[in-house]
């Protein structure tokens, strides 16, 4: 619907003065506050899912023994005397999965950097959409509370895992209804946030910004828009049609015939449990790309500006991201191998799955390759960038075994899967975010963030999530699964592999400890960090030519665009070793 | 502060934002039913003994129901064309037609609905039963949206006639357009559901 009230009068540059507190901070409009707003609720979901990783962390490194200190502040009905249940493992490890995915990376990756940054890199004084732009960022505020109000739910929060698999889901305790309610709000949220991206994007750009002069951040938060924007919906319809089953006794998922707790379930029989597991992973692969597409483009930015030369292969990527985007939706089945589809579908998707390798590895390479021969500049959005590139490469290519039917029989539902796809979102897409606060910080704030806590946070981020997510392969390679209450304890044949929980475990509490630094930095540097003038890194994208921090309506003066987005130590410069987008190159 | 491209259309894309926005709307809205028709599909196939949609359902009512669903698209679009033509008492009376169809679409669904559950027929009753009103229930609520922003137009929102005569004709054709979706997804649940 068209929500915008464009008014007849003339801008009045006191406009937003008269603005009280409550429309200006909290309720705005405002495409930077709503980016801020989203970054720090994201924020804070993140590190409240990291914290769920982290109990679950010590029941696997120290099964069955009470959690000290902490471990009495839990209810008898989720850890008595500090002993974790097993609902409750079970519990916190799909609500890790929910809170991180669609309550932290998506929402700071897209919600937060792309309404915050898009808008400025392609010169719009606003998103298309102000008020659906705030309508989203509350629709997601509010289902990431009805998330963590599951918890308080008979029964505790959604047990099912974070793919909420029927027929067990379907059976589970009222959290799992909790659980859907909220995932409705999410994915309204998502879909106004993804309209607006692509509208503002296509309408909003600004004179002379033609799309391949659009920096490599705006393709892949565009494309992201469109995967969020088609992907979703198919959830939403399992979302639906999981919520029948739950309330009004429908059977989609329930096959006939189906006994619980040695009784026959009384229903009408018939469903598909794999109906949900198609029209969960359709949007469910595509979402993988949500989650490493706006990496990419932070990292993109980050490695222009401090390589002081143009991305190697500019057009590559943004035709290497396109393919991605449309091949994304025809590799969801690779999640399936073992649900006995059938030989000829697994054939189909394995090699949907190997080809959709080949653009993931031109946008990496291109990344590589753009260091090539740069006077390097390791500021810490650059080391983070830099941590990003063999981290995500690790990442890729342990998802090659996965995605071929041979090698995925072993490893399925192993610990490797687990190590795999948090190299990817972890040090792969959680770096590339550090990276991108540490760089535009001193845009949003006005002040630098410090440089030596910056130091610690990076080397100790990077060494604990190895520590932690290297041995998962090892362990997944040894057979143990990755739905073990006790960590393997129980069984002889994890026996080599059981020491590694330790390891991971004291390496995730580490990671936690060197997460206060950042926050730290973040708070003080707010106050006490070193002044930024408008352009500090001497970056050519037009976010850097507005005032720090952008007014409201963001450009002194309408931007007109006159070359490509990376115009870095170009031969022809009479002074500095950069030209900014909205400048001509003088004759 | 003025948002570009509101009203008038951006040259090089030839749409104005709320158009383009629309448009995208409805191609997630296509992705939504698309997931749902095809679970109807797969859900189909995999059972032994699926009914035929005419012995359980009520085929007239739900013609019916087409023809006023198909009517009210032509009176929104009349309601857009009064707009254009600065016709304020035409605007207000076709468009008032439109959201009267839309009540008779709803109340007519509500009496099939009633004679569904007085018979003991409910969506736990077979999955056949059960994609019926998950379709039909999803169905309606997307009329029951398209009722609230049409009476908005109608009665609140109508005072952007006489001040923003483009604007507002902007507003009453991606209404329509939504609307438009709504009866084409009917056109679609109507043969599949109850005749096939």
């Amino acid at each position: 619907m068209n929500d915008v009230h464009a008014p007849t009068h003339d801008h009045d540059p006191d406009h937003d003065h008269e603005l009280g507190f409550w429309r200006k901070y909290v309720f705005s409009v405002d495409h930077k506050v709503i980016g801020i707003q989203y970054g720090i609720t994201a924020l804070v979901f993140l590190f409240t899912g990291f914290c769920l990783a982290m109990l679950m962390r010590w029941q696997l490194a120290y099964p069955g023994e009470p959690l000290p200190i902490i471990g009495g502040l839990f209810s008898e009905a989720t850890m008595p005397n500090g002993v974790m249940l097993p609902e409750f493992y079970n519990s916190l490890g799909a609500m890790h999965g929910t809170i991180m995915v669609f309550l932290g990376i998506v929402p700071l990756a897209v919600g937060a950097f792309g309404n915050y940054v898009l808008p400025l890199q392609i010169g719009a004084p606003d998103m298309a959409f102000p008020k659906l732009n705030m309508a989203s960022y509350w629709c997601f505020l509010a289902g990431g509370i009805v998330m963590l109000c599951s918890f308080l739910a008979p029964g505790g929060a959604a047990n099912s895992g974070w793919t909420a698999y029927p027929p067990l889901a379907d059976i589970a305790t009222t959290g799992q209804t909790v659980w859907l309610i909220a995932m409705v709000f999410l994915i309204t949220s998502s879909l106004l946030g993804s309209i607006n991206f692509i509208v503002t994007t296509i309408q909003l750009r600004a004179e002379g910004l033609t799309f391949f002069r659009m920096p490599f951040f705006v393709w892949a938060q565009l494309v992201t828009a469109f995967l969020l924007l088609l992907a979703f919906p198919p959830l939403e319809a399992a979302a639906v049609l999981q919520l029948m089953d739950r309330l009004a006794d429908t059977s989609f998922f329930l096959p006939s015939g189906l006994v619980v707790d040695g009784q026959p379930l009384e229903v009408a029989g018939g469903g598909s449990p794999l109906l949900w597991q198609h029209l969960f992973w359709f949007l469910a692969h595509p979402e993988v790309y949500v989650l490493i597409l706006p990496a990419m483009g932070i990292v993109a930015e980050v490695i222009a500006n401090n390589t002081r030369k143009p991305l190697f292969g500019y057009r590559g990527m943004v035709y290497a991201t396109l393919f991605l985007g449309f091949m994304s939706f025809m590799v969801w089945a690779h999640h399936m191998f073992l649900t006995g589809m059938g030989t000829s579908i697994s054939a189909f998707f394995q090699a949907t799955t190997m080809i959709i390798s080949i653009p993931s590895v031109i946008i990496l390479s291109n990344l590589f390759i753009s260091l090539w021969g740069g006077s390097i500049r390791f500021s810490i959005p650059m080391l983070f960038a830099l941590g990003f590139l063999p981290m995500f490469g690790i990442g890729g290519l342990t998802g090659l075994p996965l995605g071929l039917t041979a090698t995925d029989i072993p490893l399925h539902d192993t610990y490797y899967v687990i190590g795999h796809f948090h190299y990817v979102v972890a040090p792969g897409t959680i770096m590339a975010l550090f990276a991108g606060i540490y760089f535009w910080y001193p845009k949003i704030t006005g002040r630098h963030m410090n440089k030596t806590l910056g130091h610690i946070h990076f080397w100790g981020t990077l060494v604990c999530m190895n520590g932690i997510f290297f041995p998962m392969l090892i362990q997944g390679l040894n057979g143990v699964s990755r739905r073990l209450y006790d960590g393997g304890a129980s069984y002889e044949f994890a026996e080599p592999v059981l020491y590694l929980n330790k390891i991971m475990s004291h390496s995730s509490w580490t990671l936690g400890l060197f997460q206060f630094f950042f926050i730290v930095n973040f708070f003080m540097s707010l106050r006490t960090g070193e002044r930024a003038e408008e352009n500090p890194w001497q970056a050519t994208t037009l976010d850097w030519q507005t005032p720090t921090p952008p007014p409201h309506g963001n450009f002194t003066q309408t931007p007109v665009v006159h070359h490509g987005p990376y115009e870095y130590s170009h031969p022809d410069l009479k002074q500095g070793d950069y030209l900014p987008q909205n400048l001509e190159l003088e004759a | 502060m003025q948002i570009p491209y509101t009203v008038e259309t951006r040259p090089d894309t030839g749409l104005h934002n709320s158009k383009l926005g629309i448009w995208l709307f409805l191609a997630s809205e296509v992705m939504l039913f698309g997931a749902l028709f095809s679970s109807y599909i797969l859900l189909r196939i995999n059972s032994p003994d699926w009914p035929a949609g005419h012995e359980v359902l009520n085929v007239p009512i739900a013609a019916f129901n087409t023809v006023v669903l198909i009517s009210s698209s032509i009176t929104v679009l009349l309601a857009w064309g009064a707009v254009k033509f600065n016709e304020f008492k035409k605007f207000r009376l076709y468009l008032g037609l439109t959201i009267l169809l839309a009540f008779v679409f709803m109340i007519a669904k509500a009496y099939e609905y009633n004679a569904k559950f007085s018979h003991g027929l409910y969506p736990s009753t077979d999955n056949f039963l059960g994609i019926y009103f998950t379709l039909t229930g999803l169905h309606g609520l997307h009329v029951v949206g398209g009722l609230v922003v049409m009476i908005y137009f109608w009665g609140p929102g109508s005072g952007m006639f006489h001040s923003e005569p483009k604007h507002f004709a902007d507003r009453i054709e991606v209404a329509g357009i939504y609307w438009h979706f709504v009866d084409l997804v009917w056109i679609f649940l109507f043969p599949v559901l109850y005749l096939l």
